[in-house]
């Protein structure tokens, strides 16, 4: 799914500039726990999260993340889309849920990117 | 901008916000063409016609003595051509009222002119006033292409030169070692000091998987240096052509039980951190998972040492650091 297509099903805004619009990502990834992304998040994903710091885009970089939707049409801080734009990540704003969101995205086709985890974490 | 998006074609699309940041850098001077054509005042319309048509060009600016006067288009030549009267002065048909740039403004600012007078070139003045150049919108495409295009090379010359540093220097063992101090409670640049890492073993030749994990845990280390840590600590990185070592020290709390650290879910992370989104009690369980082998020492004299270790045998062996011929 691309950029133009997640835009239109989050209901979003896009919040920097110079984005190609046909930028594909191979699925998505909800949640507002940054630990959890790195432990799960596969790459060339959609992030969508309510957490709006300047961490959020490191952690998108760090994991390979394609582009980031915060949810429940909250605005990241200024810092946080000056690091977006510096980094050419695309960030969107939605209306949103991060429930709706994701039912919304999935129904849409696009698959999860969370790996699922085993309840024991010793084996690795 | 909307007159230089036309011209940016689909697959260089991803590069328009460097398009946009260069058209900001970028002075004028670097784009226009120099070495202009120019015509003078008393110059006769057919002599000019017969010059446009030679040297193919479309416009030419006017100037006496050195001194910018006009500038004579194609449209003022078939104007002159229409009333039948080529055998008059360049003078009396040339454009007067002329719209002009210097030679240190950025080519954002000949963007803004050339929309909003609808006119083909631009005379291009230097500090002192005089005829420097001419630029068209072709002029601007051209220039930002090739800086794209050098910006590019520049980045490809970087890996290049990086991934066989190993190749060329000659030691019983040599490596390479990156420090980063991280700030307590630094919050805002958090992560940044990890991005920097990252970027660095993939200019090494890393496999963006290997750069990935090795960023994933890095981190994480780092996050815990800003969050536990007395007084922050130190990201040290050595690479070497069979392994990665990334290690995180500080000299304090200490963490009390290094056990119980190391179980998912556990976090002593304050309901602020949480809120940040970090303590959800994962970082170390992430590390582990990350990299083949990992340390973790902990006193309250010595503070704390981890130590992230990636083997690179089993990389590709392409793949540079790995890549060194013994």
């Amino acid at each position: 799914m691309n950029i133009k297509t997640i835009l239109k099903v989050s209901e979003g805004k896009l919040l920097t500039t110079g984005v190609n619009l046909e930028t594909e990502v191979k699925g998505a990834f909800a949640g507002d726990l940054m630990s959890d992304v790195l432990a799960s998040i596969q790459p060339e994903a959609v992030l969508l999260t309510g957490l709006c710091n300047p961490q959020v885009v490191r952690t998108a970089l760090i994991a390979d993340v394609k582009a980031i939707v915060f949810v429940r049409g909250k605005n990241p801080a200024d810092e946080t889309i000056a690091l977006a734009l510096e980094e050419n990540l695309p960030i969107i704003s939605s209306p949103l849920g991060l429930y709706k969101l994701s039912g919304q995205l999935m129904l849409a086709g696009l698959p999860s990117l969370e790996k699922t985890m085993n309840h024991s974490f010793d084996e690795e | 901008m909307p007159s230089v998006l036309p011209i940016i074609s689909d697959s260089q699309a991803e590069n328009i916000t460097k398009t946009e940041e260069l058209a900001y850098e970028l002075p004028i001077e670097e784009v226009m063409t120099e070495n202009v054509v120019c015509l003078s005042p008393d110059t006769i319309i057919r002599e000019a016609l017969d010059i446009f048509r030679k040297i193919r060009i479309s416009g030419a600016p006017v100037t006496d003595q050195g001194k910018l006067v006009g500038i004579l288009s194609i449209e003022d030549l078939i104007r002159s051509l229409r009333e039948g009267r080529i055998d008059l002065k360049v003078s009396d048909y040339m454009t007067k009222n002329i719209y002009v740039i210097k030679t240190y403004d950025p080519v954002i600012e000949a963007l803004k002119v050339f929309a909003k007078s609808g006119v083909g070139r631009l005379p291009v003045l230097n500090r002192e006033g005089k005829l420097a150049g001419i630029l068209t919108k072709g002029d601007i495409t051209n220039g930002l292409l090739k800086a794209l295009q050098q910006e590019y090379h520049a980045e490809e010359i970087i890996r290049y030169r990086a991934s066989h540093l190993f190749e060329d220097i000659q030691s019983e063992r040599t490596s390479l070692i990156l420090r980063y101090n991280i700030k307590k409670g630094d919050f805002t640049h958090g992560g940044s000091a990890s991005g920097h890492i990252k970027r660095a073993l993939l200019r090494l030749g890393a496999t963006p998987q290997l750069a990935r994990r090795c960023g994933i845990a890095v981190y994480e280390a780092e996050m815990n240096l800003i969050i536990h840590s007395n007084n922050g600590g130190t990201l040290r990185v050595e690479i070497e052509p069979h392994e990665i070592t990334m290690a995180a020290y500080d000299d304090g709390p200490g963490i009390e039980d290094v056990d119980k650290a190391l179980k998912p879910g556990y976090s002593t992370a304050t309901e602020e951190v949480r809120e940040m989104g970090f303590g959800a009690g994962m970082g170390l369980v992430n590390i582990k998972r990350c990299v083949n082998e990992m340390k973790l020492f902990s006193s309250k004299e010595a503070g704390t040492q981890l130590y992230m270790v990636m083997y690179l045998q089993d990389e590709d062996k392409t793949n540079k650091p790995s890549a060194r011929k013994r």
